[in-house]
């Protein structure tokens, strides 16, 4: 049996995060009714122009800083002819031969720890086209020019990635790092990141490419890989059974799980691409570039570091606290109110993602600031368990009742459910000495250095204290008194 | 005196303010006009009586109010390539005969703005790819001056309707001479400003890196009237020109003594009409003896110009025309099978034959394999022919030429011949390659046809050009002459 080698180049469009389109004003909010967010511009009207949204140069910008590549001081946009009726032009405004961004690469860690470094070939301005509707018309097609004009980022990958493992850890990464940056939503249900994957074989060992064929629009991590895997083995079984890849665009269909023939290149649109004559090239300037350089967030590596290093964090707990800006914003939050960083890391990554994980829920920045439990309820929460005021067995009580919005403010629900530790040893001391009585054959065993045996004994106070007694505090009286 | 339609603008708003006559009352001599000459002309596709008259009774009370802006109740009419709201805007063409424009062209409200009457809309070559006005979907323009020559095109039904007194200055676009030779072929004034000084917002586009709007009028006065309203910066134009728009009408008062005139010898070939060369080189003697100072100069490059624009301008059309698609508005074929279907016969029933044409020259010239040799040539060319254009300013202000290389031909004589067509506009081309201004303006006559002289300044010297041509203007009467409509 032949060894392959997968190769892999990825395209991804990510979608950018402006309120208005790239070449007109019509706002680019999601969801509207169809046609109600296209204006003349966007309809491709007689006698209409393009005027470019100067906002996409600085998330352009960003981008590029944040993946080391070079930023053209000029670059230039170009009309992609073509025929489609969602493409309301008749040409798509993107840039081929000067995009905005050229080179840069991306680090990604790998399962089994290692670090791949994937060189960018360019990311390049453009507009997204509408959407063809092909249901509910009776044999007809509906278009909907709401997604038309919308500012796309293409990010092409240089064919650097040997599986689609490695094809996924790069995808999601450039999401990570375009949701970082505040250059796109990242939202994937809503088109905001679309892949097209570049995949060809060739033998173990041997230099040359092999035919690729592109599989088009993948929206999610998950299809990413199946679509690649698929795309792999339909390829090796050609190979194998003596065929030839044929250079086509293929799509992936999720329902059917398989990729299937879009066009091939035979019958490939010749684009004929021109420079756009109704926009000037683009001028960016050194100052603008600096600019844009110090407004840029914390990046994650950065960011991770920083959680190692003032938090005392180990990396695999700051890495996932780091994974949104929210989130990690909301974990810095916890630990300021809470006053213990490593408690509220604990908590944040246990017990909140723990429970979002629960209600399907990603730590984004739209369901973090919906959550019923505040960053700074839970920081409160935690300041009491750390001053003695409740144990953590009752915080978990009280986390849950303000997840659920049964309170919003901690202090209030542990002072009218009377859920305050019992910390007062006049208290305490008659039930441990009852505990130790009632358990005769235990304290024996104790004494004579079964000394595991404290924790039945601190549960036993517990259980009659209803977890309100503070743990170490009966640790501590246990044992003086069994050793009494 | 002269006949209320033959008057200028100067004279109207003059006549306007001492209550001679009415903007309602000038408004509809000029509609009766059309009404009852038009037939035999076409230059209007669409006349627009009823918002025309209220139009001017707004005006009229404006002025009477004593507030009102420069051009209040002036009656003019818009090249139908110019996006009017509300109303059809056909850019001559079968594809858009459905189209009412949701907006204004910029140059539109511009002029809105300073007070004009809309009479209608002007006949043109189909989306303005003509020298003869042959290819409109609505038939061919007439020209006033004798009934079985062509106006000269695109923008052949501006010019015609102006030379026959049916409007008081009208609007044109040139995108390879389209505004000049026209108005050569008419006997009338029209100027194209430099690429970028007047909005294309609204101006529905052939060839985006040449196209520009300018005024059509009776003399260079009126055409600075409306130059004044029409020039300046427009954010919804990234090509269009931030820099102020100077007093046109203060500039073509000054002197034209000292100022250098090269006499470009490649526009005085062998091609050249010899009537016009000894009314062209006349004119020129008449600056002379105003104080300018002669000279000759050289543009080596003028020969590659229309081969360079018959590669820029197609190519640039194939694309700008791939949204008349049948899909959102326009033309669409009975009874489509498919979407190619669809595409396929909604293209090849609303266009023309020469639109078809350079759609398909244009995708070729774009076409992988081709492009190199065709478009990135082209583009070489034209920076060369720049060159030659700003090496030549750097020893003139003005170069002076003929206008067209003949006086109106006949209808139907160049049909069937696109090259010699393509030819008319040899001397007109290149200034749209380089992105300059240049004015043509009435030079002399030949067997009882207008000669249009041209004059090409530097870039955003449209106040020059006026000067020089209200100047020649000032001491000939070549823009004076009228065709005899019998009426």
């Amino acid at each position: 049996m032949q060894d392959w080698e997968i190769v892999i180049g990825l395209e991804i469009h990510t979608q950018l995060k402006t309120k208005s389109k790239i070449f007109s004003g019509a706002s680019t909010d999601f969801g509207a009714a169809p046609n109600t967010q296209a204006c003349a511009i966007d309809l491709g009207f007689p006698g209409v122009l393009p005027t470019v949204n100067t906002r996409v140069y600085e998330k352009a910008v960003a981008f590029g800083l944040a993946i080391g590549a070079t930023i053209n001081l000029t670059s230039v946009f170009d009309r992609k002819n073509y025929f489609y009726p969602d493409s309301p032009k008749g040409y798509q405004i993107t840039q081929l031969e000067t995009p905005i961004v050229v080179g840069g690469s991306v680090d990604i860690i790998l399962k089994d720890g290692s670090v791949k470094t994937i060189q960018v070939t360019r990311a390049h301005l453009e507009e997204d086209a509408g959407k063809s509707m092909h249901e509910d018309y009776h044999g007809k097609t509906g278009i909907d020019l709401n997604r038309a004009g919308t500012p796309l980022l293409e990010i092409v990958s240089e064919p650097d990635m040997r599986s689609a493992e490695e094809a996924v850890a790069y995808a999601r990464y450039i999401h990570q790092l375009v949701t970082y940056l505040g250059v796109s939503d990242g939202d994937m249900s809503q088109g905001s990141l679309r892949c097209d994957a570049n995949v060809s074989i060739r033998p173990m060992g041997t230099e040359a490419m092999g035919t690729r064929t592109e599989t088009k629009n993948v929206n999610s991590f998950r299809f990413l890989e199946r679509a690649i895997n698929h795309e792999v083995e339909r390829q090796i079984a050609v190979l194998e059974s003596g065929g030839r890849i044929r250079q086509e665009t293929r799509l992936y269909d999720s329902d059917k799980d398989e990729t299937r023939p879009m066009r091939s290149k035979e019958t490939a649109t010749d684009y004929r691409y021109f420079p756009e004559p109704d926009l000037l090239p683009i001028h960016i300037t050194q100052d603008y570039i600096e600019t844009v350089r110090q407004q840029m967030p914390e990046l994650p590596e950065a960011k991770i570091q920083r959680f190692v290093r003032d938090y005392d964090l180990n990396e695999a707990d700051a890495e996932v606290l780091a994974s949104t800006v929210a989130l990690a914003d909301y974990f810095e939050t916890v630990a300021r109110v809470g006053g213990d960083a490593k408690l509220a890391a604990n908590w944040v990554r246990v017990e909140l993602l723990g429970q979002m994980n629960r209600d399907s829920l990603t730590p984004s920045a739209e369901s973090l600031s919906a959550i019923s439990l505040s960053a700074n309820a839970l920081g409160m929460l935690l300041a009491r368990i750390k001053d003695g005021t409740i144990s953590g067995k009752i915080a978990k009580t009280v986390f849950a009742a303000l997840w659920h919005g049964e309170a919003t403010d901690p202090d209030t629900y542990i002072a009218t459910q009377g859920l305050t530790q019992v910390s007062n040893s006049n208290e305490l001391i008659p039930i441990v000495d009852s505990v130790i009585e009632n358990n005769p054959q235990q304290a024996a065993q104790y004494r004579e250095g079964k000394t595991k045996l404290i924790g039945f004994f601190v549960g036993q106070v517990m259980r009659q204290t209803a977890g309100k007694a503070n743990p170490q505090q009966v640790s501590d009286l246990v044992q003086q008194r069994l050793l009494d | 005196m002269s006949e209320l339609h033959d008057k200028t603008i100067s004279q109207l708003l003059l006549d306007l303010d001492n209550k001679a006559f009415s903007s309602v009352e000038l408004t509809g001599h000029y509609l009766d006009r059309i009404e009852r000459l038009d037939p035999a002309i076409n230059s209007y596709i669409t006349v627009l009586r009823e918002p025309a008259l209220a139009r001017a009774a707004a005006m009229d009370v404006a002025r009477q109010k004593g507030i009102h802006p420069p051009l209040a109740g002036i009656p003019i009419a818009h090249k139908d390539i110019i996006c009017t709201q509300g109303v059809r805007t056909s850019a001559g063409s079968r594809m858009l005969d459905n189209f009412i424009a949701p907006y204004n062209a910029t140059l539109v409200e511009q002029l809105n703005d300073a007070g004009v009457v809309t009479l209608g809309k002007t006949n043109m070559d189909e989306f303005a790819m003509g020298s003869s006005n042959e290819n409109s979907y609505y038939g061919p323009v007439r020209n006033p001056w004798r009934a079985d020559r062509v106006p000269g095109g695109s923008s052949g039904g501006s010019a015609a309707s102006l030379a026959a007194g049916l409007c008081a200055a009208t609007t044109g676009t040139d995108t390879g001479g389209s505004i000049r030779q026209p108005a050569a072929f008419c006997g009338i004034t029209g100027l194209k400003p430099t690429y970028g000084r007047v909005s294309r917002w609204g101006v529905i586009a052939y060839a985006s890196s040449l196209d520009q709007a300018g005024p059509m009028a009776r003399t260079a006065e009126d055409a600075a009237h409306l130059l004044q309203a029409m020039a300046g910066f427009d954010h919804r134009d990234s090509t269009s020109i931030n820099q102020p728009v100077p007093d046109y009408l203060a500039q073509i008062n000054g002197s034209i003594k000292g100022l250098k005139i090269g006499i470009c010898t490649e526009y005085f070939d062998e091609g050249l009409d010899d009537d016009i060369r000894t009314a062209v080189m006349a004119a020129a003697k008449t600056l002379e003896s105003m104080g300018a100072i002669l000279s000759e100069v050289s543009l080596p490059n003028t020969q590659h110009a229309i081969p360079a624009y018959y590669v820029i301008a197609p190519a640039e059309c194939s694309s700008n025309l791939a949204r008349y698609d049948g899909v959102r508005f326009g033309y669409r074929c009975a009874d489509p099978e498919s979407i190619e279907d669809l595409y396929k016969r909604s293209r090849s029933e609303g266009f023309g034959r020469e639109v078809k044409s350079r759609i398909m020259v244009g995708t070729f010239a774009l076409s992988a394999g081709y492009y190199e040799a065709y478009y990135r040539k082209a583009q070489q060319i034209r920076r060369l022919i720049s060159a030659d254009f700003s090496q030549v300013f750097d020893q003139v202000d003005y170069i002076l030429g003929p206008t067209t290389p003949s006086t109106a031909f006949k209808l139907g004589e160049k049909v069937d011949d696109q090259v010699a067509m393509y030819l008319q506009d040899i001397y007109t081309i290149a200034v749209n390659l380089a992105g300059l201004p240049a004015i043509s303006i009435p030079a002399g006559q030949s067997q009882g046809l207008p000669i249009g002289l041209q004059l090409i300044g530097r870039h955003l010297d449209e106040g020059g050009l006026l000067k020089v041509a209200h100047n020649f203007q000032q001491a000939s009467d070549w823009h004076a002459q009228r065709p005899n409509d019998g009426q």
